[in-house]
Parts: C-alpha cells; structure tokens; sequence
C-alpha cells in the first residue's frame, strides 16, 4: 500500500513535472553565418530567457546558413522535426522567400509558429545634401524621370529591401521594370553607396538609420510603419501619413519543429507570452534596436498566413513568379 | 594632438594586466588558428567570439581578443603556406608561390623569420595609417562605387600575368574555373539561384572556405599519399633559421613598398588581403626585372605577399570602425561583435566610444610586438611540423581541415563538396594547372560580377559609366600598364639589345 502511494506520488511528480518543465536541451538555430540579423534574434531570446531564468539549462546558439533561412526550414521539417527544445529564427525576409517558392517544396504549413518578438520596419533615406526634402518631392522626382532616382538596397531584386523600393516607385505610376535599382549586399554596403552618391535614394531599415542620422549625414524620408516610431525617429513622418499608404514591417522571431509536441509548443507559447510582457525584455529589444512588436501562438500563424499570402500576391504582381 | 591623447588613453586600457593577458592568449590561438590549414581569421574570430561572450568580458576586451586573433592568423597563415605549400588563409595564398619553393630548398627558417619581420612591418605600416587616416580615409573609401570596384578588380585580374607558372593558358583556364566556380547560388542582382541544381545547400554559393580547403588541402593530401618517398614535404630544415644580412637588403623595400600598398587596399571595403596579396606579388616580381627567382623561392616573394596581407588585414579595421562596413569576412564577424556588445559601428563611432576605438588600435601595437617575439624565436616550435611522418600528417590535416570545413555551416554537405573539389583539384594539379588564379577567380569573380552588374544597373546599362570618373580612368590606365608595360619593357629591352649587338 505504501509503496503503492510512493508509486502514485513519483508518478504524479513525474507527470506534473513533464507538463512544466522546460524542453531539453534548449538551442536556436541562427539560419545564417554568425553576426547577422538572424544570430541576433538568437542572442536575444537567448538573453532574454536567461535574465528571466526561463530556462533552467542555457539555450545553445547554432548556425545553420543557406539562402535565408531556406537551409534550416528544410532541415528542420525534414530531419528533426520532433526536438522540442530547438527553436529556430525567423524573419520577415524568410516569409517572402517562403511566399516566392524558394523554400523549396515546404510551405508555411509546415512548421509550428511559435513567437515573433519585435520588429524592424522600412524606410526611406536620401543623403543629407540632396534635393528631395519629402517623400513626395522624391516620388515626384521618380515620376518625372525615373531614370534619374536611382534607389539602392542590401537585397537582390524580388528580396524585402527591393519591394520597398519597387512600392514607391508604383506611388510615382512607375513600372518597377522602369525603376533604376541597384542591389548590394547588406545594408551597410548600400547606405556606404548613398553617402558617396553612388545611388540617389536607400530603401533601408529604421533600425540602421540611427547613428547616420545623428551625424547629420542623411535624411530620412519617411518611415514604412503603420504609425511614428518612437525613440530619435518619432520626427520622421510615416510614409501613409504623407499620402503615400507604403508600409512594410520586417518582423523577427522564431518556430519549431512540424512534429514538437503540443505540451512542448504550449510550454514555450506560455513562455515567450511572459517573457514578451516583461520591462526587462523590453529594455533587450530595445538595446538590439527592435522596436515593440509581439504575437505568439495561433495569432502569429494567422499573421504569418495573412502575410505569406500578401507577399504571394505582390511577387505576383511584380513578376517575381510564374502567373 | 587630440589623437596622441585618446592613443594614449587606449594604451591605459590595452595595457592592464588583464588585458594583455588576454592579448598575449589572443595572439598564440591566433596562431595556431592561422597556422592549421583550413582554419582562418573568419573561424578564429566566429569561434571565440561567442566564448567571449559567454566568459562576460567587457566590449574593449572582447575587442583586443578578437583582433589579436586576427592579428595572430594573419602570422599562422604563413607557416602552413610555407612548410606544407596549404596557405593557412586567404591572404596567404601568394606566400605557397616562393616559399614552399624556399622550404624545400632547405630555406625555411629565413622565409619564416624575413615573413615574420615583413608580417611586423605590415602590420605596424598598417596601424599606425588607422592612427593617421583613419577618419580622413573614411571619405577617400566612398568615392568607391560600383564602376570603380569593377575597374578595381580588373586592375587585380590583370595582375594575374604576374602569378602565372609556365603556361598562361593554363593559368586562364584556372582563372576562368575560379570564376564559373563564383556563379554557383543566389545572383545578388536578380535573386535568381543558378547552378544550384535545387540543393539548397548551393543556395549561397560555394562557401570560400570548401573551395580552398578542397582544392588546396584535400588536393595536397591526395599527391603525398600518392608519392612513396617523402619528397613531396619540403626537405629537412637547414641550420639557419634567421635571415641574413643579403636576403634582408633584397627584401627590405620590398616589404616596405607591400606593407602601405597592402594597407590602402586594405581600406577599400570588399578588397581584402587576397587581393592585396596578389597585386604585391605581381609588382614585386614585375620591379624585380630579370635577376629574380620568383616562383623558385625568392625571399621577396615571401615577404611581399605577408607583408600586404598583415597590411591589409588591419586596413579593413579602418571602414570597419568608421563606416561600418567590413573590409574583409572577418570584420564582419567581428561588427557583429560589436552589435552583441550593442555598439553600432558607423559614423559616430569615434566620437560615442573612443575607449573602444583607441584600446582596440592600442592592442594592435601589443600584439603585433608579441607575435614578432613570438614568431621568431618561437619558428622552432613551428619547424617541427615538417618531422611529422606523412601517416599522421595526411589525417591530421584531413581531420583539422574538414573540422574548418564542417565548423562554417555545420552541414556534412560541405564535406562530400570539398572532397569532391579535392579530387578535381588533384586533377588539375596532376595536370600541372596552377591553383593560384583559380582561387583569385573565384573570389574576385564574384564582386567583379556584382560591381559591374550594380555599375550597369545606376545607369540603365550604358557601359560609359564604367569610365567616367577620374578613379575609374586611373584604374583602367593601372590595369593597362600592368598588362602591357612588361611586354613594352621587354621590347624595349630587345631593341637595345639588338642595338647593342650590331653596334
């Protein structure tokens, strides 16, 4: 009878401690080389969970590079689509890819949204000393020649920093086969092109603009989010609030496997919701340059499907794929 | 005036107890790291830069660290190149050309020691440029756009004459390898994947590191366990280890001409130590004239190349730390540092965090002292790896060099695909096509595209782009004179000598 009751008790502690305990083994995978926008989303969360002692074990960060993300959604959902503890990052940029096809033959069904937990969003930058002061002279500028507005960006034609500039050339009624673009690769190279003239206008991110701007070495046009950032942008008007409904939000976060366990999945939802509503988290996002941006759970799969399928639309549109 | 005090105040922080400790174990892992063929700079870097991390060091001494890896790899480089003929790293691809040559000449201990001081110069050329120009050069860098990358890299091709063995055929058949190599994955331009053959793992190309560890290290091991005897390996270390007074005279301005080439080259975002390398080399062996041995075992063509690629390596701090672009892979790790550290590289970097900057440039005068004392005296050490019987050699690169391979994307993909580039490498070795231009293909081939394309794109493709500033105009003439002032020279020297005969 005792050793039954001792039975019964190491079982409920066993069961009960199956539901609350963390996954095993915690990692993220960074879908890149080390040092970009895809390992800092890992370090985030890495941090993230340890300041709040989330995490019993620390979470590893892996790198697993390969078109944007493509190499570790197929590798995931293929190879080790059960490991409860191992979350991989995500961007806005692997959700268009994912839209594109280039993902291969996995869709956004595939894999178990878990958390996206800030976001970056577009913007429009020209050099301090050229003529454009607002988004409209630089769409007007486009309209009447478009081959005097160059733009430049950190991504191929068809990559997120190509449609933000492809979406302002369609504010000025021109063709995005009209409009002159020149890719480079990262950000960095492209903002080094505007501030020696290469290019005319820089389709970039808001998150980026910061240092040049307090050096006084470009203007920010507008930014692409639905409404004023805060922090040293809240000056810069959105491009909406300009006449222009040009928006474009790259939203960073994470998924998990096909096949991770729903205890698994729910462990970490309930999680990340904690973690996301923390001022101490806030305060790490904040220091990465991310600004304020949280779903998780089922609301981030209906965000992601919205989206997977906006962008579907637009490469359409754009010619990016077959009709 | 302003600049001594903040250099000054760098060396208070560089120059704690702590901080040079973790400078002096900076510099032998950079080493070691540099030294094992397949492990570089941008392994070394990427591979302590989370232990840097996770030991909670202060941004400033995470910063000395990473850099005196650096430092460090750009010295290890070297030693591999010279003793095994497999170049540690990418700059020191040129190094394999005269001193693996020097080695088997029983000349390894005065290429080790002469590339040690040339890799000292460059280095110390190259620091105390950042001291002098760093923020002025920071404007120089952006007259570079496209066109002018294009133009650049043509310059660096039509120096490829100067790397070239027996047989320019040859030689451009490897170049043009090199470049069809540089067309596999994603097209930057179109987002296009080409010759991808729907791996994902093609999706970003080639990786660098696979493509020189296959046909460089795989390729290597392959022709020794193809030889019986040991002749393959360099023969046995002569009593000399130090340079003496006549290879010092030959090589002197040599290593001051590459150390400040190599820095300007350096500077220039995207053209890293290879390039730097490569041009050093061919100049030199072009302003040798006739009485040279290049290619034989020429202590200058061991200390042109290290001279520039120590150089160059700390030339690309300069756009790193004023621009925040980086001059080479390793830098880039290392912004990423800087952004886990959430400091942003970029315009205001000197102004927001000068103790940063200047301890960082601080370290580099330390280091680059400790790694001449300890490349020196310590060559002994390094010599020995020529005693390593081939049975334990040929693993143990294979081992260290798939674990580079491996360690970058973590897919055993990249294994199968540098071993099969090794066996296409060991083809054309077997053939005798030298691999010094396939690589140089390879890794301009890529930029020269995207420049020209980029170039082509900001003016609707009109080609008058391509020459319509003066830097562009500059380039070209460059380019022009290195490909035709030889042959010009050479006639010209024909005729005197025809002249001199019949007179």
């Amino acid at each position: 009878m005792k050793i039954t009751n001792t039975l019964t008790a190491m079982a409920a502690i066993l069961c009960f401690g199956a539901a609350q305990a963390a996954p095993g083994k915690p990692e993220c995978i960074a879908p890149a080389k080390p040092g970009g926008g895809f390992d800092l989303t890992c370090k985030l969360v890495q941090s993230g969970l340890s300041d709040g002692n989330y995490l019993s074990a620390p979470m590893r960060v892996t790198y697993m590079p390969g078109g944007i993300g493509a190499v570790a959604y197929n590798t995931v959902i293929a190879q080790r689509p059960d490991e409860g503890g191992t979350i991989v990052a995500f961007s806005g940029g692997s959700l268009l890819n994912l839209a594109i096809g280039k993902f291969g033959k996995y869709t956004a069904k595939d894999v178990r949204w878990l958390a996206a937990v800030g976001a970056d969003y577009g913007a429009i930058i020209v050099r301090a000393d050229a003529p454009y002061q607002t988004l409209k002279d630089l769409i007007e500028a486009t309209r009447s020649d478009p081959t005097q507005v160059v733009f430049g960006a950190g991504g191929s034609v068809g990559s997120q920093d190509w449609m933000k500039s492809a979406l302002v050339a369609r504010e000025a009624g021109v063709n995005y086969k009209q409009m002159r673009y020149v890719a480079f690769e990262g950000g960095g190279e492209a903002i080094t092109a505007l501030l020696g003239g290469h290019v005319h206008a820089y389709s970039g991110d808001a998150s980026e603009v910061g240092p040049y701007l307090k050096s006084g070495k470009v203007r920010v046009l507008a930014v692409l989010a639905p409404e004023r950032l805060p922090g040293e942008l809240a000056a810069i008007p959105t491009a909406t609030e300009q006449g222009y409904p040009v928006e474009w939000a790259i939203i960073r976060g994470y998924y998990l496997g096909p096949k991770v366990t729903d205890d698994d999945y729910k462990w970490w939802v309930t999680t990340f919701d904690k973690m996301l509503n923390s001022p101490e988290f806030a305060k790490l996002r904040g220091e990465r340059g991310l600004f304020p941006f949280a779903l998780t759970g089922d609301k981030l799969t209906d965000y992601i499907d919205q989206n997977v399928k906006r962008y579907a639309d637009l490469s359409r549109e754009f010619g990016l794929v077959g009709q | 005036m302003e600049t001594l005090t903040h250099l000054l105040s760098g060396f208070a922080v560089a120059g704690t107890p702590t901080n040079l400790l973790i400078a002096l174990a900076g510099c032998f892992l950079g080493t070691v790291i540099g030294l094992l063929p397949g492990l570089g700079p941008i392994n070394g870097v990427a591979i302590l830069l989370p232990i840097a991390f996770a030991m909670k060091l202060p941004p400033e001494s995470a910063l000395i660290l990473l850099a005196a890896v650096y430092a460090g790899c750009e010295y290890g480089g070297r030693i591999s190149a010279i003793l095994i003929n497999v170049p540690g790293d990418a700059g020191a691809v040129m190094t394999t050309l005269d001193g693996f040559p020097m080695a088997k000449k029983g000349l390894a201990g005065p290429a080790l020691s002469i590339s040690a001081v040339a890799s000292f110069t460059g280095s110390l050329v190259a620091t105390i440029g950042i001291v002098a120009f760093a923020p002025a050069l920071a404007n120089w860098a952006m007259a570079f756009g496209p066109a002018e990358y294009f133009a650049l890299m043509v310059l660096a091709l039509s120096c490829l004459g100067g790397l070239v063995g027996d047989s320019l055929p040859k030689a451009l058949i490897a170049c043009l390898l090199g470049l069809a190599l540089a067309c596999v994955g994603i097209d930057s331009n179109s987002g296009v994947y080409r010759y991808t053959f729907d791996l994902l793992h093609l999706s970003d190309g080639i990786p660098f590191i696979v493509v020189v560890i296959g046909l460089f290290a795989v390729s290597e091991l392959l022709l020794m366990l193809e030889s019986h005897h040991a002749d393959t390996q360099a023969a046995s270390l002569s009593g000399r280890l130090l340079f003496n007074l006549q290879e010092f005279m030959l090589a002197r301005w040599t290593i001051v001409r590459s150390a400040v080439a190599g820095f300007f080259i350096g500077v220039l975002p995207g053209a890293g130590a290879s390039i730097a390398s490569a041009m050093t080399y061919a100049t030199e062996r072009r302003l040798a004239g006739k009485d040279h041995t290049f290619g034989a075992g020429d202590v200058r063509g061991v200390a042109a190349p290290e001279a520039a690629n120590n150089a160059s390596a700390y030339g690309s701090l300069i756009p790193m730390l004023t621009l925040g672009v980086p001059g080479s892979g390793t830098t880039a790790v290392m912004i990423g540092a800087l952004t886990l550290y959430n400091i942003t590289p970029g315009p205001s970097l000197f102004q927001d965090q000068p103790i940063i900057v200047w301890s960082l440039i601080a370290s580099l005068f330390i280091a680059n002292i400790m790694l001449l004392a300890m490349n020196i005296p310590l060559i002994r050490l390094f010599v020995k790896f020529l005693d390593i019987p081939n049975w334990l050699l040929v693993p143990g690169i294979a081992a260290v060099s798939l674990v580079g391979v491996y360690a970058v994307h973590g897919t055993a993909f990249d294994l199968v695909l540098g071993c099969l580039l090794g066996g296409f490498g060991y083809l054309l070795r077997v053939m005798n096509f030298p691999m010094a231009p396939l690589i140089l293909g390879f890794v301009l081939g890529d930029m020269m595209e995207q420049n020209l394309r980029r170039a082509l794109s900001i003016s609707g493709g009109e080609l008058d782009i391509l020459y319509a500033s003066p830097l562009t105009i500059g380039l070209w003439l460059a380019a022009a004179a290195m490909l035709i002032g030889p042959r010009l020279l050479r006639l010209v020297e024909r005729r005197r000598a025809v002249a001199l005969v019949s007179a």
